[in-house]
């Protein structure tokens, strides 16, 4: 028989192409135009809208939902886009049910929300399917500013500076732009090559030139980039992963972030290795995204270990669900005791007086593949830059310990680590570089 | 990008989009917030003369029309002009203009029809700044009985007669506003142009009562048990004023007549549709009783991308696009022949379209024993009724019959453009 869910072991190919495309098609197929005007129907044009103030990049919704109900998606994404040029990626990987749509007043009156990503979809995909590119460069400034790290943060930074007449240098380790957009974020969220797509579109705007295969600290030196730019802007997002520490080893102990890369710059993911039994250890989007999308490549169970309750988790409830509903077992209150070659053993917890101890009891459950996704860690940091928690450290604009310097994004203090959080991040560095850079600031 | 600005009768702006005479235009601090936002020009809060302002109901002034999901689809108020003192409008409006020189500011007037009255508020508005004026002949309600508003409005030998006087007084450009309260509106059109008017801007509301409470058996909005009819406005009403508004631009007579157009405009198509129909600028009142005075930016953003679309650069070349294809019925080609086709992917079944047409004469939808629906071209004279109640968007079309084609119901050939005047059946056709 060929290979199967049931297949022992650790195999590719569990599932026909035919039903991994499928499986890996869009979560939310884009809305049609019908679809369209009577989800923005719902929208009440609110005053000061709460949707608004819960987006991190402040897109007007209210406005840009009005315009598609009359009949401008295009108008639209200009709205969008003017606040949020990874507007299209953000459409598809925001977790809404815990920004924008969490707050919009129709929630708050029937559980039953605006769908404002979807209506940003559906806008921005109209606008970049015309081709071209929406906005001009402003004369040029002769300035220049190196960007380290093509994820959104680096990107929207980027794009910002070259709006702005600056010549850009986008720098990044990967032989590709997009950050976790390309490497990280689950297939099924931004399906076809939207990454690269997008990408290519943003550089559209002209001025950024792209220096991949560049790595910070490796070929290459801060103190050059210094010497060379008239600033520097660093989203290197976090690179490291957190160790595990429980005794014994497994044949097959890896990091759901690499495991998730390597899965997503497969064409067809046929070839990409999975467990009949998996276990994902952890609590955030990172061990759901691992854990569908095991359970999406043909593994037989997939089961989410995460140390404390639900309440505690931090994927979203929509996140968690859409794990269930694909047919991953999240157990709660069970954190990682010890590993044989083909077993993971659970400690049962409970928090006791505000405190997280194994209860006594423990299971063991047989995993072919154990996928860690315990956090990402900063790495690669230039020593010069003071830190904090474990991140750059930033001022409200941006600004690191180091004048010139700005950071933004996950490897840099404040906000969530999240794509939006990333962009509006890079966005408003952008900012206030060119603040600067004009004199301004 | 295309350029907004906009000329009317001289009276510039940065966008055509103006706020009607109404409350969100009875105070600087209103008016102030408005350009800030975007509008192009306003219509102040019709002033009335000097002396005790009037008084307003101090229960509820609004009616509405919702629909199942509440979006207001029509308003209906009884509301008289404004009730603050005239030298406090008149020191607003001349700041307000000082520190907005490029936006358009209008005042609209309504006093007793007597000439002296209509010369001293004159008078009281020269150095103010303002760009002109218009002459409110169109509220229906409460000043109407009281001589003013509408009551002039239905009178063209008054509407003349004012608007004679206001050229004989001032020098402000001078737009009359119409009821449409009225039996043709070319007959107030024409007074005003008689009387010298620069332009004519409509519609003003129109009279209505939007509900009865069956409890109390009150109209409403109800007054301490009691109900006045008032005017009604909003989306509503923009096929009745726009259809008025090309009653005047293609009239041979008042062609010429700029036209601000006025009734239910709420986004950009209707702005676009009301200039393509003949009409210089328009004026919002509802849209921004409703939504606020942000919905301007969306009519901004629709109005460019339209025109940039268009390869339109300048918004007059909108104006009056459509007013020579609006024509008379006896105009129109009775040799087109279209037929309904449905497309089969699209159908949900729900049987309406079988239903409406079986139920008003014309039994051309078959119901076949499969449940499915076909159109019976023998049958289908084109009325468009099965398009307009099927809930699936392009689902029924109309196809154009070639020339030469037969039309099954009629088994004739489609022939050239031939019209009632020249119909065999109608014996007051001239032959030849
Ligand atoms: C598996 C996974 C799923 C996620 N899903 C979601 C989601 O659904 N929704 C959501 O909003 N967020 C999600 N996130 C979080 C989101 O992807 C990040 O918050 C966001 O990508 C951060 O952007 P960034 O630009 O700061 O960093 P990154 O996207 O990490 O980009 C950093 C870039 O810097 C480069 N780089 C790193 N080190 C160096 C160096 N030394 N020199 C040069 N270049 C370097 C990297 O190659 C990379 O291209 C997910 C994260 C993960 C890991
Ligand atoms: C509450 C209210 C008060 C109004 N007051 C005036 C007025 O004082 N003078 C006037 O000329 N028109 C007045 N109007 C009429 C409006 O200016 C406008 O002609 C009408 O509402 C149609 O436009 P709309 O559909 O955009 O509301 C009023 C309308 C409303 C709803
Ligand atoms: S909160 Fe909801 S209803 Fe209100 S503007 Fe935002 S999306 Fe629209
Ligand atoms: S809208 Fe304002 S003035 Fe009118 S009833 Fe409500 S609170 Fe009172
Ligand atoms: S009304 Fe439309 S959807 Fe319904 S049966 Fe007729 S064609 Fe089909």
């Amino acid at each position: 028989m060929s290979t199967n869910p049931s297949t022992p072991g650790i195999a590719a190919g569990r599932l026909s192409a035919a039903q991994v495309a499928s499986n890996f098609s869009d979560l939310h197929p884009p809305l049609t135009d019908h679809e369209a005007r009577v989800a923005a129907d719902r929208c009440y044009f609110c005053h000061d809208a709460p949707c608004m103030e819960a987006c991190p990049t402040s897109i007007d919704i209210p406005l840009f939902i009005r315009q598609i109900s009359t009949g401008t998606p295009e108008a639209a994404a200009h709205t969008i886009f003017s606040q949020n040029i990874l507007g299209g990626m953000c459409a598809r990987v925001c977790p809404t049910e815990t920004l924008c749509e969490e707050v919009c007043v129709r929630e708050e009156a029937e559980g039953k929300p605006v769908i404002i990503g979807q209506l940003q979809r559906y806008a921005t995909d109209r606008l970049m399917a015309r081709g071209g590119h929406p906005y001009a460069r402003a004369a040029s400034t002769g300035k220049s500013v190196a960007v380290v790290g093509a994820g959104p943060a680096g990107l929207a930074c980027a794009h910002r500076l070259a709006m702005h007449g600056h010549d850009v240098t986008l720098f990044d380790a990967r032989p590709k732009g997009g950050g976790l957009n390309e490497y990280g974020i689950a297939a099924y969220k931004a399906a076809g090559d939207f990454a690269q797509q997008e990408l290519d579109w943003l550089m559209g705007v002209g001025g950024i030139t792209c220096a991949y295969d560049q790595r910070l600290g490796d070929n290459l030196a801060l103190d050059a980039l210094q010497a060379e730019h008239d600033a520097v802007f660093l989203a290197i997002g976090l690179a490291g992963v957190n160790a595990m520490t429980v005794s014994g080893a497994h044949d097959a102990d890896i990091s759901a972030v690499d495991w998730i890369s390597d899965m997503r710059q497969s064409p067809n993911k046929t070839d990409i290795p999975v467990g009949r039994n998996v276990v994902v250890i952890g609590g955030g989007m990172t061990a759901v995204d691992a854990a569908v999308q095991a359970k999406l490549l043909g593994a037989e169970t997939v089961t989410i270990a995460y140390r404390r309750d639900k309440a505690a988790m931090a994927a979203s409830v929509f996140e968690q669900d859409l794990a269930s509903s694909k047919g991953v077992r999240i157990l709660y209150n069970a954190a990682p005791k010890s590993l044989t070659a083909d077993s993971i053993t659970l400690a049962r917890t409970e928090t006791r007086d505000g405190k997280l101890v194994e209860t006594g009891e423990e299971m063991t459950l047989p995993a072919d593949q154990v996928m860690r996704a315990i956090g990402q860690t900063l790495e690669g940091a230039p020593d010069i830059l003071a830190l904090e928690n474990g991140k750059i450290y930033v001022n409200e604009t941006g600004q690191t310990s180091v004048d010139g310097i700005w950071a933004g994004g996950d490897c840099a203090t404040g906000g969530e680590d999240l794509t939006v959080t990333a962009v509006a991040e890079g966005r408003d560095a952008a900012e206030d570089i060119h603040n600067r850079l004009m004199g301004k600031g | 990008m295309a350029d907004l600005s906009s000329e009317f009768i001289g009276i510039k702006s940065p966008n055509p989009f103006w706020l009607a005479s109404a409350p969100p235009t009875d105070k600087e601090y209103n008016v102030r917030r408005a350009f800030e936002a975007g509008w192009g020009g306003v219509v102040w809060k019709t002033l009335g003369e000097a002396g005790p302002p009037v008084v307003n109901v101090n229960g509820p002034r609004y009616g509405a029309i919702h629909g199942a999901d509440r979006r207001l689809l029509g308003l209906n108020n009884i509301e008289l002009i404004t009730d603050r003192p005239l030298e406090v409008n008149i020191e607003e409006i001349t700041r307000v203009k000082k520190d907005y020189p490029d936006h358009a500011v209008v005042v609209s007037l309504m006093v007793p029809c007597e000439e002296g009255p209509w010369r001293d508020i004159l008078r009281r508005l020269e150095d103010t700044g303002a760009d002109g004026v218009e002459l409110n002949f169109g509220c229906p309600h409460g000043m109407a009985e009281r001589g003013m508003g509408s009551a002039v409005g239905q009178v063209p030998e008054y509407i003349q007669m004012v608007t004679e006087w206001v050229k004989k007084h001032s020098d402000f450009p001078c737009i009359v506003k119409l009821t449409p309260n009225i039996t043709n509106i070319l007959y107030p059109a024409k007074a005003a142009m008689d009387g010298g008017a620069d332009a004519v801007s409509l519609i003003n509301t129109i009279n209505s009562i939007t509900s009865v409470n069956l409890d109390t058996f009150a109209p409403e909005p109800t007054i301490d048990g009691w109900g006045a009819h008032g005017g009604y406005c909003g989306p509503a009403v923009k096929p009745i004023a726009m259809n008025m508004v090309a009653e005047i631009a293609r009239n041979p007579e008042t062609a010429k007549l700029p036209i601000s157009g006025i009734g239910g405009v709420t986004t950009w198509r209707d702005a676009a549709e009301f200039m393509a129909l003949g009409a210089g600028n328009v004026q919002v009142c509802t849209a921004a009783m409703t939504y606020g005075f942000k919905i301007v930016q969306e009519m901004i953003s629709g109005l460019s991308q339209y025109m940039d679309e268009k390869g339109i650069s300048n918004v007059s070349d909108i104006v009056g696009r459509a007013v020579p294809n609006a024509k008379d019925w006896q105009d129109l080609n009775l040799n087109y022949v279209t037929k309904a086709v449905i497309d089969q992917d699209k159908c949900i079944k729900c049987g309406r379209c079988h239903i409406v047409c079986e139920d008003t004469s014309h039994q051309a939808i078959w119901m076949h024993e499969d449940r499915t629906f076909e159109v019976n071209d023998a049958e289908c004279v084109a009325c468009n009724l099965c398009v307009n109640v099927c809930p699936v968007e392009d689902c029924i079309t109309m196809r154009e019959l070639d020339l030469g084609e037969i039309d099954e119901r009629t088994g004739k050939k489609v022939e050239d453009y031939a019209n009632w005047t020249t119909h065999p059946n109608n014996i007051g056709a001239s032959c030849g």
